[in-house]
């Protein structure tokens, strides 16, 4: 049985009417990299603030180390790394301050780890945070949060408007933590290239719903992509279980169908089909695949651990 | 020592193109039997990918008999051996032909160009491995 750092279940919220978060249940391993991916506005922020009981939900409950979301308790909570989107830090501090600040919260501070990362993103301590670049108020970030020694670490699009050196030195912060056994990370972003890097698991979000939850090289491999050419206008086509994307030319369709099993073969075969061709799909087309406009979205792509 | 090197956002996944460049030095001859491997930590550091990403291409390889590990010594270039059985051996030559085949009508070329592209890859492959 798997032990999970964070599990939700049917977790829901709404902000008046409008639905933010629906109905997710997410499950993240613990000792493991976990992407969260979703296009912007489909409920990640939202989520994770949820998750560290920042906000209420309107329905369902999230576990985050044992304890429900809604009642952390400051040892639980000591436990916890939370990065949040944007890099804020209050402009008037000076670096080495914003360090004395956040180590009086954590007992467990470790002062050499947060120097450490400061040289790493070759960082002034006494440089005031207003006269920071994007990429130095990340990297002060980044220390802030490794430098208590987090157990879960949290991170909402940590990437965001970084330049790729500094990408690069937060996904090496990443691995950094998780060399340590049962250290388990949780980031959203829209870098899939960083998070094919990374991640081992990954969950796609789309207008706050769960759309697939696995492995990383799951989700590629579990989409099909099918070339398929007619003789002439390629006829309407009967409804394809998992059929994600549909795209029409004058004698060809391109379709991508999610858990592409005998059954959906059959259903191809019986068109009137001159040739088809299978194409390999990369992570970006997939990721576009789940939270893209086109496609059916009444199904999900299982957990599917070792299915691969 | 190998190398590595790898392309993120390809169609092939990164612990693939992993075990891909070893299978390619150890086949051409470029490796011999009893070559070290870098560690798992030290291949995860220099690319920086996750380990596990590593850990999974070299189970791969050993599964397959192209490298073995040794207790407390880490992994080397195992001595070439024939591990399959002929049907399985057929078996994996077919899907490896039908992905290039494919791969290569996706891009537009035709059967002639792919017969050529193939053998210009067999004649680099016969040269690696005189060297």
């Amino acid at each position: 049985m798997t032990d999970f750092a964070i599990r939700t279940e049917n977790l829901t919220r709404y902000f008046g009417a409008k639905r933010a978060v629906c109905a997710l249940d997410l499950a993240v391993p613990k000792g493991t990299i976990f992407g969260f991916l979703g296009r912007n506005g489909s409920g990640k922020t939202t989520t994770i603030r949820m998750l560290l009981g920042l906000l209420e939900p309107t329905r369902g409950r999230a576990t985050v180390l044992g304890e429900d979301s809604r009642r952390l308790s400051p040892a639980t909570r000591a436990r916890i790394g939370y990065l949040s989107e944007g890099h804020y830090l209050p402009p008037w501090m000076r670096v080495r301050q914003c360090g004395k600040f956040q180590a009086q919260c954590f007992r467990t501070w470790n002062e050499d780890l947060f120097q450490s990362v400061l040289k790493h993103f070759r960082i002034d301590p006494n440089a005031r945070a207003k006269a920071l670049s994007r990429g130095e108020r990340a990297g002060v970030c980044i220390a802030l949060t490794l430098a208590p020694g987090p157990e879960l670490l949290i991170l909402d699009d940590p990437a965001l408007g970084l330049d790729p050196v500094v990408r690069r030195g937060l996904l090496e912060s990443m691995l950094y933590v998780t060399r340590r056994e049962g250290r388990t990370i949780l980031f959203s972003s829209h870098m899939l290239s960083d998070v094919e890097r990374v991640a081992e698991h990954v969950a796609i979000v789309d207008r706050g719903v769960l759309r697939a939850q696995c492995k990383l090289d799951t989700l590629a491999a579990r989409i099909r992509r099918i070339l398929l050419r007619f003789k002439s206008e390629p006829p309407a086509l009967p409804e394809i279980p998992g059929l994600l994307n549909v795209q029409r030319f004058p004698n060809e369709l391109s379709l991508s169908i999610a858990n592409f099993c005998d059954a959906t073969q059959k259903i191809l075969d019986a068109l009137p089909v001159e040739s088809s061709t299978t194409m390999p799909t990369t992570l970006e087309e997939a990721f576009i695949d789940y939270a893209g406009e086109r496609g059916e979205k009444s199904f999900f792509l299982e957990r599917m651990g070792g299915a691969a | 020592m190998l190398e590595f090197r790898i392309v993120p956002g390809s169609v092939t996944p990164i612990y693939k193109q992993l075990v891909d460049q070893v299978r390619w030095a150890v086949f051409s001859g470029a490796h011999q039997p009893g070559t070290p491997l870098p560690s798992v930590r030290a291949v995860a550091e220099q690319l920086v990918i996750n380990p596990n990403t590593v850990a999974k291409a070299y189970t791969e390889l050993s599964r397959d008999g192209v490298i073995e590990s040794r207790a407390g010594k880490g992994c080397f270039v195992a001595a070439r051996r024939q591990i399959f059985s002929n049907a399985e051996r057929s078996r994996r030559i077919q899907d490896a032909a039908a992905t290039f085949v494919n791969e290569a009508a996706c891009l537009g070329f035709s059967p002639d160009e792919i017969r050529a592209a193939l053998e210009r890859r067999l004649r680099q492959f016969s040269e690696e491995s005189s060297r």
